[in-house]
């Protein structure tokens, strides 16, 4: 077997790679790490979370467990996850380039990202407690880490920035010959929706950080009433980053489901304009609602009822793409192979979490709901049942490109079944619970709630059950696994006419592009 | 754009807008602080993107994801005033 750009070994081949396949595993395997880290504190809590009174952990620590679980979750997995990882090693490939057009910013990202995550893990040293949203005026008098967190978070948000920069003048300049806009693959489309945001909204984030860490140090009184600040002021800034980020985190999944479906259905993409200015729309409209956040903080009336209308106006894009995934797979033959089971999982999971998102969105039942378990519900449903799914179809669909190997199929669709089972049980109960008004981030509870609080902690056990089979598969399938054809699903992008891994330089002559990659049916797949 | 000469020219302004906004801090103007302060600041800031960023001399893809982010700023600013100007 060839293999191509993991032919050189050793660190130095790794840590100063210019390769952005290279840079792409490193991303891979470092927030993989941190997924794995992030849900070790969430099986911690649903575990403390069994009973209603005090627990083997003190509620102190159940403060930062799950300020650990939601800032490594976010910061450190979800938001670098596919756009840092996949999106490194695919979009190269799938314009037809033979690297991105800043290589060495690629590897800077990555080196400042790392930064960061030291800087992060040395705030352990003060644990945090204010929850992953650093809310004023807590956030502000804690003696906890919070500046030098927010400091870890401020060089994370860099690298973001980096990355983000570095792709829109890659799909701008590098596409191959031929390859018009109305051609990209739509995982292209989704990145770039989604380097827009993160050039334009992380900077933001950063200045709120820098605001706090000179009010903690320096007593400048941005946040704080008594030196003519306003609390709600810091609220407006975090959401103005961390609402459009929820799209950096769904945008690029949104891309592989697009990707998938029409390889597995065997049919032309439906809509294929409507999903890509579908992406940009949600970009621009994420923009637009931040305030929905903060409907019970003391915000105008006038405030709410504005972010209130428009948060409904994401619903239209979105409502787009998953009638537009539904109208591909309409008489389209289908198998189900790994990758499809996993990209029906995200249509199937992400229309519960996108539908429960107007009942939040909504001033009257926003009330009842709000910082419930409700919210997590909806949010786990989004996050882990949308990104989280798109993210593992598409590990299993480019598995073998990536690493010349192919998974263990029957392993991959068991350990999807029983995760998907386990992860129903944990957030179906979540929702039940928040709907009868248990508070989110509460150590102990009321007793009345016991009952779901243990389905919940029983269903985690499956879910924590269904991805270690999947680590497993992926780590036995490195050195175990059937050596992979180059066209493993008969796919007509571009990263499919490489072989697998791709060579160093991706391509021996660069592609001249004549078609649209979704000619399903009509023309077979280049095997 | 004139190499050496314009880039002094332009600094010297920039030191020159900065010591007139460190003077009127000292002045009481009221409201009339804020708006100088934000005023100078703004023609700071777009004579550092049209000569030292070279943006006078870019195409108009570049202009325009250059002055993309101040349509944001706008919504920032109009979403957070939504909230301010009135609350009870």
């Amino acid at each position: 077997m060839a293999d191509g750009y993991l032919e050189k070994r050793g660190f130095r081949a790794w840590a100063f790679t210019l390769d952005h396949k290279r840079v792409g595993v490193m991303y891979l395997w470092t927030t993989l790490t941190f997924f794995l880290v992030g849900g070790l504190f969430a099986e911690l809590l649903r575990l403390k979370l069994m009973t209603p009174g005090p627990g083997f952990i003190s509620d102190k620590t159940y403060n930062v467990f799950f300020t650990l679980h939601g800032a490594l979750m976010i910061f450190l997995f979800i938001i670098p996850a596919i756009p840092s990882a996949l999106g490194n090693f695919f979009i190269p490939l799938m314009i037809g380039a033979r690297d991105v057009a800043f290589p060495r910013l690629n590897l800077a990202s990555y080196w400042i990202f790392l930064a960061g995550i030291a800087v992060v893990l040395g705030s352990l040293a003060g644990p945090m407690d204010t929850g992953w949203t650093f809310y004023t005026p807590y956030s502000a008098k804690t003696g906890a880490a919070v500046t030098t967190l927010s400091f870890g978070l401020f060089l994370v948000g860099m690298s973001s920035i980096l990355t983000g920069l570095n792709f829109i003048v890659t799909i701008h300049t590098l596409r191959a010959p031929g390859m018009s806009w109305t051609r990209l693959p739509l995982f292209i489309w989704g990145m770039y929706a989604t380097s827009i945001i993160q050039v334009l909204a992380t900077p933001v984030i950063g200045i709120t950080f820098i605001l706090l860490a000179a009010e903690r140090l320096f007593g400048i009184g941005f946040f704080d009433p008594a030196k003519g600040g306003d609390p709600i002021l810091f609220q407006h800034f975090f959401w103005f980053y961390s609402h459009p980020v929820v799209y950096v985190m769904i945008l690029p999944a949104m891309g592989i489901i697009s990707e998938i479906i029409p390889v597995f259905a065997r049919k032309p993409i439906f809509g294929y304009k409507a999903i890509a200015y579908s992406s940009m729309a949600i970009a621009l409209a994420g923009f637009l609602v931040w305030g929905h956040h903060m409907f019970v903080s003391g915000m105008s009336g006038v405030a709410a009822f504005i972010f209130s209308l428009l948060t409904f106006s994401v619903a239209v894009p979105t409502g787009v793409k998953v009638f537009n995934w539904i109208a591909t797979l309409y008489r389209g033959s289908i198998t189900f192979e790994s990758p499809m089971l996993y990209a029906l999982t995200f249509i199937f999971l992400f229309i519960i979490g996108g539908l429960t998102g107007p009942f939040l969105g909504s001033l009257g039942t926003n009330v009842q709901l709000h910082d419930t378990y409700f919210v997590v519900a909806h949010f786990h449903y989004t996050m882990m049942g949308g990104t989280v799914m798109g993210w593992l179809a598409g590990l299993h669909y480019w598995f073998p490109k990536m690493t010349g190997r192919m998974l263990n199929e029957r392993l991959a669709r068991r350990a999807c079944l029983v995760m998907v089972a386990g992860f129903n049980v944990t957030f179906i109960s979540m929702f039940i619970l928040g709907y009868k008004g248990m508070p989110r981030r509460w150590a102990e509870y009321p007793v009345q709630y016991q009952t779901l609080h243990i389905i919940a902690t029983v269903g985690s056990w499956f879910l924590a059950a269904g991805i270690l089979a999947i680590m497993w598969n992926f780590w036995r399938s490195l050195t175990k696994g059937e050596i992979a054809p180059p066209n493993p699903w008969r796919g007509l992008t571009l990263e499919w006419t490489t072989p697998s891994p791709p060579p160093a330089d991706n391509f021996e002559v660069l592609p001249t592009v004549t078609d649209w990659p979704y000619s399903y049916g009509r023309k077979e797949g280049r095997e | 754009m004139g190499g050496r000469r314009t880039y002094m020219l332009i600094w010297a302004a920039l030191l020159l807008l900065t010591a007139v906004t460190l003077g009127i801090s000292f002045l009481h103007l009221g409201v009339g602080n804020a708006v100088i302060a934000l005023s100078l600041a703004s023609v700071k800031a777009a004579l550092v993107g049209l000569y030292f960023m070279h943006l006078r001399r870019e195409s108009a893809l570049v202009r325009a994801f250059a002055l993309a982010p101040l349509l944001f700023l706008a919504l920032i600013i109009l979403g957070t005033l939504s909230d301010t100007l009135f609350r009870k």
